[in-house]
């Protein structure tokens, strides 16, 4: 029952905001705030005509691989920085200075270098994905325990099972907390890319509803968009549990 | 035979913190190393694992110079929650070493298994380190050390973190599994008892920059028991004789 208790309190702060948003719609019967049951059927409507479909598989499909390639810099450009004191004293000033610019500021300039299409949006999204993972990764190569290190100095791991056994798992929490702090950037900047000037995606059927005046359609992108970082965030969390089982916050006593 | 030959050591642009320690360690012999807390013998233990390297002198084990670590010592640190790996079972962390020094899966295995019985933890290979009591590991430590076969084995103040009751049963186990592999024991605490139960020789260390005060040779008989070898008048005086130069020592800094 005790453990119950937040799912209950969740579902049910859940159940009020929805009757609210139900309640207040249909009372104000006012076009720009259509009614969820409205929102929700046309949504389930468009999103799964072939149209909807490659315009959710374009946003995903730029997301998780401008993701993927965010981690994969991201780590590898951490652990080299992290493991020369010099490069991380050198790096650090311009990497606070290049992280600090909103990554929406570079779409001129994407657009400049790219042009239109996916890379403009690849490069948007890998770049600002890229500095929490970055980031993350110095810092937890810097927070390694000595005596981890010693450890594998006096049984004298080689260069690669030192990464493998002790350096990438010491560090895994910190690229953990690095992805999740992507995931929402990530997402803004898909939409932020399919503003403006493109022609697929869900921030296309957005701003393009919007423009013709299909409001319904314009707010069942956005519900989808909610609903699709809601998902990414509680998937990764089960793959953080599941592979950081031994981190003190994941430990389930035993 | 483990010769260190006027070893000191200072960190860069301070004072020394290790003085001119001189020494000679023979095969199975247990050699502890006791002295007041804040003596530097973290930093001798470090040199003398080939941790870090010293200021000057020279560390000569079986006539190989110690300035790296070296195949045949292992070390068990003073934090057990920090030298395992949280991310491996028991048993891997134990099996580790032996797998990267080119140790066959097959033989790595036996040597694990017989490594935890002999600390009393068969029944714990799958588990982590972290569902473990502090004590338990403290001799995962100690089996990921023995299983590795080391001809020396160093220790720093191994059982500083443990209760009373585990540190008598921790100290019986190494003196045991001493006797069984005939291993070279160099230890480090800053307990009195402890040094003058375990050891076969103590050199008392004097607050840094750290010196050898004194060797006492422990000539009390074996094998040793927690209860028989404490009630000897001779293990009175002996720890008597180490406690009152320590004492001397903390004291003394701490007039002038």
């Amino acid at each position: 029952m005790r453990r119950l208790r937040p799912v209950l309190l969740g579902l049910a702060g859940l159940i009020v905001a929805a009757l609210t948003w139900v309640i207040g719609t249909t009372a104000a019967q006012n076009v720009f705030f259509p009614t969820p049951q409205t929102v929700l059927s046309r949504a389930a409507g468009y999103w799964t005509s072939p149209e909807g479909r490659a315009n959710f598989a374009s946003s995903l499909g730029n997301l998780l691989l401008g993701l993927l390639l965010a981690a994969v810099i991201g780590v590898a450009a951490g652990l080299v920085i992290g493991s020369v004191r010099l490069l991380s004293l050198a790096v650090s000033p311009w990497v606070e200075f290049a992280r600090s610019i909103p990554s929406t500021a570079l779409i001129p300039v994407a657009f400049l270098i790219f042009g239109l299409g996916d890379s403009m949006k690849l490069f948007l999204i890998t770049l600002g994905s890229l500095w929490p993972i970055l980031l993350n990764t110095i810092a937890g190569l810097r927070g390694i325990d000595q005596t981890l290190l010693d450890t594998a100095a006096v049984y004298r791991l080689s260069l690669g099972s030192r990464i493998r056994h002790v350096i990438v798992p010491a560090v895994a929490p910190r690229i953990a907390t690095g992805i999740r702090i992507a995931i929402p950037i990530s997402l803004i900047l898909v939409v932020t890319s399919e503003l403006v000037g493109s022609s697929e995606g869900i921030g296309f059927v957005i701003v393009d509803a919007q423009a013709t005046f299909k409001l319904v359609d314009m707010w069942s992108g956005i519900v989808l968009l909610g609903l699709l970082g809601f998902l990414l965030t509680w998937l990764f969390g089960l793959l953080e549990r599941r592979l950081l089982r031994w981190t003190p916050a994941q430990r389930e006593p035993s | 035979m483990l010769i260190v030959d006027h070893i000191s050591k200072a960190y860069a642009g301070g004072p020394p913190v290790v003085a001119d320690y001189t020494f000679e360690v023979a095969d199975g012999e247990f050699f502890t190393v006791v002295g007041p807390s804040g003596a530097g013998k973290t930093t001798a233990l470090r040199c003398l694992s080939g941790l870090m390297p010293v200021s000057s002198g020279s560390i000569i084990f079986d006539d190989v110079p110690v300035t790296r670590p070296l195949r045949e010592i292992a070390v068990v640190f003073q934090d057990y929650a920090r030298s395992l790996f949280p991310w491996y079972s028991v048993a891997r962390n134990v099996e580790l070493p032996l797998r990267a020094s080119g140790v066959g899966r097959a033989e790595a295995r036996a040597r694990v298994l017989e490594a935890l019985d002999s600390v009393g933890l068969a029944g714990d290979a799958g588990k982590h380190p972290w569902q473990l009591s502090g004590g338990m590991q403290q001799r995962v430590a100690i089996a990921r050390a023995i299983a590795y076969r080391p001809r020396l084995l160093i220790m720093d103040e191994p059982f500083a973190s443990v209760d009373a009751q585990t540190r008598a049963d921790l100290e019986d186990l190494l003196l045991r599994v001493r006797q069984e592999t005939r291993m070279t024991v160099l230890f480090v605490t800053h307990d009195v008892d402890e040094a003058v139960y375990l050891s076969d020789r103590v050199a008392i260390v004097t607050r840094a920059p750290s010196r050898i005060a004194e060797i006492v040779p422990i000539g009390l008989p074996v094998p040793r028991d927690q209860i028989s070898t404490k009630e000897l008048p001779e293990f009175g005086h002996l720890r008597g004789h180490v406690f009152g130069r320590i004492r001397a020592m903390v004291h003394g800094t701490e007039l002038v």
